[in-house]
């Protein structure tokens, strides 16, 4: 081998351990929290946990079935309010967006996908927390639904923009109107990508607890309804890990275990649904 | 070119020009496509075929900046008239594109009914009935009788090809637009669909662009040479290719430059 064969072999060879060092430094990471939370919050994991709720300061015992359908509620209600506005504002974008109003909405899009979470909360609370004269779930739905609409808006027309032209082409040239090409060929084309950009932002949103120390506030005791401050599991990790008990410390990981997984379980479901479509597609 | 006497006329265009913006890519073109028969359009790359063929289905318009001046007949009525709706004459002329383009969606049935759905029929014995018909046509059927509920995408090339054939046939076009069907295919494809257009005109009239000049002499009755968005010359296939009239065409089908 020359000088030179040598020399590249021995960088390709260095650059290869530097990457494989860098991504397992990123995989490390997720590895650490999981442990830890499986270390402090599985013990924590029983009946009483999902189907209880808290008990007063200082007693032992009690769950946080509270927290648990309160962010099933709210990230429900803030997914049916942004899942249709935000596909549908990514789908004029991909497919009408090339105007001056295309152009526009985009850039709100970026700038709010940008935007601190806090702010969002902020801006929720005064302008509905304060009209409606008080905390409630509904308020942070909303404040977790304008999180998530350019989030979901931008990686909808991302999918969008992937169908190629010439499917859209063949449709035309079939005699298909142009919005019928845009549902029927164009969106239904682009499907696996969209349900997991919306399955990404729910994960992400249903994390989020800045918005909702504003809006939803949290609640101690368990509640249905969207009017009233609620109880989230991200909120009440928040509360309880500044506690001064040993037993909110206790509950604060186990919930943290729970959301975690949620999450996980959203991002594997989404992971799926693309391999599902795509297997078929392909 | 004198096309035979009893041969009802079916598509002719008119002093056709073809612009993006200000860019006129094709020029002044009139020509006369008589009713069942194949007609080739040839030329090198660039000199606006596959634009022609755009301008007889109103695609070219959909393009950026794409429009046109002239006048397109179909049986006499202008295609580009104020009160034709493009979306409804793009239902009588099919097209088929370079690659194949199944909806990736959709089964290889839903493929073919996609255009009859689109019109509004919804009648289940109906469709099967133009389903069967068009893969028969396009002689798909007896290699997917079995799978009709398949994915369109489990078919090879030339049968994807095949299966759009189908699709645009399904609707019953009265003319049949083919953008270089066999550019992507291997040589048995090609000759499948070579083979289908000997067939198909019996029932329709079909225009095929084609960069092969081979296959323009062995599928087509006439054939008109394009050169830098002009119509050079349009004449019954067999007398273009052994006595061209213009001395542009001769060096083209001799290979002096392509």
């Amino acid at each position: 081998m020359s000088g030179r064969s040598v020399r590249r072999h021995v960088t390709s060879g260095l650059m290869t351990s530097l990457v494989a060092v860098l991504s397992f430094t990123a995989v490390f990471a997720l590895v650490l929290i999981l442990a830890d939370l499986i270390a402090k919050g599985a013990s924590s994991l029983d009946w009483d946990f999902f189907t209880k709720n808290p008990v007063p300061a200082g007693q032992s015992g009690g769950g946080v079935a509270n927290a648990i359908v309160g962010t099933g509620i709210i990230v429900g209600l803030a997914a049916l309010i942004g899942l249709p506005v935000g596909v549908g504002t990514g789908l004029y974008l991909a497919e009408y967006g090339s105007g001056r109003l295309g152009w526009t909405v985009r850039f709100v899009a970026d700038v709010l996908n940008g935007t601190p979470s806090i702010v969002i909360g902020i801006f929720a609370w005064t302008r509905l927390v304060r009209p409606m004269h008080g905390y409630s779930a509904l308020a942070g739905s909303v404040a977790l639904a304008a999180l998530m609409i350019p989030m979901i808006a931008r990686t909808t027309e991302e999918m969008v923009r992937l169908v190629p032209h010439s499917l859209r082409e063949a449709a035309l040239a079939l005699g298909y109107p142009r919005w019928r090409t845009s549902l029927r060929v164009v969106a239904r084309t682009a499907l696996a990508g969209i349900v997991t950009g919306c399955l990404v932002g729910i994960a992400r949103i249903a994390g989020e607890t800045a918005p909702l120390i504003f809006t939803a506030l949290g609640n101690l005791n368990f509640t249905t309804n969207i009017t009233q401050p609620m109880q989230t599991l991200p909120h009440e990790i928040y509360e309880y890990a500044q506690g001064p008990f040993e037993e909110w410390h206790r509950l604060a990981w186990a919930s943290a275990l729970v959301l975690m997984s949620l999450v996980l379980l959203l991002g594997v479901t989404a992971r799926w649904a693309i391999r599902q479509r795509h297997g078929a597609a392909r | 070119m004198a096309p035979p006497a009893d041969a009802r006329l079916r598509l002719e265009t008119v002093r056709l020009t073809a612009l993006f913006g200000r860019r006129a890519v094709l020029k002044d073109v009139t020509i006369i496509f008589p009713a069942h028969t194949v007609t080739a359009v040839i030329g090198p790359s660039g000199c606006g075929k596959s634009t022609f063929l755009r301008c007889l289905n109103r695609m070219h318009e959909l393009s950026e900046g794409g429009w046109v001046t002239g006048r397109v007949l179909l049986d006499g009525a202008d295609i580009y008239d104020s009160h034709v709706d493009p979306v409804q004459l793009r239902r009588r002329i099919g097209m088929v594109f370079q690659r194949p383009t199944p909806f990736p969606t959709m089964s290889i049935y839903d493929n073919v009914a996609a255009g009859l759905r689109v019109n509004g029929h919804r009648g289940r014995r109906e469709l099967d009935e133009v389903v069967e018909r068009a893969l028969r046509q396009a002689a798909l059927w007896d290699e997917v009788k079995d799978r009709l509920r398949a994915s369109a995408l489990a078919l090879s090339g030339g049968q994807q090809q095949r299966l759009c054939i189908a699709r645009a046939l399904a609707p019953q076009p009265e003319v049949l637009l083919l953008d270089e069907p066999t550019a992507s295919l291997d040589p048995a494809g090609t000759q499948r669909i070579e083979e289908l257009c000997h067939e198909l005109k019996r029932l329709y009239t079909i225009v095929i662009v084609t960069h092969n000049m081979q296959q323009a002499a062995r599928v087509s009755d006439y054939t008109a040479f394009f050169y830098l968005g002009d119509l050079i010359e349009v004449g019954r296939t067999e007398e273009l290719f052994t006595r061209p009239t213009k001395e542009q065409t001769e060096a083209y089908i001799t290979g002096r430059f392509g």
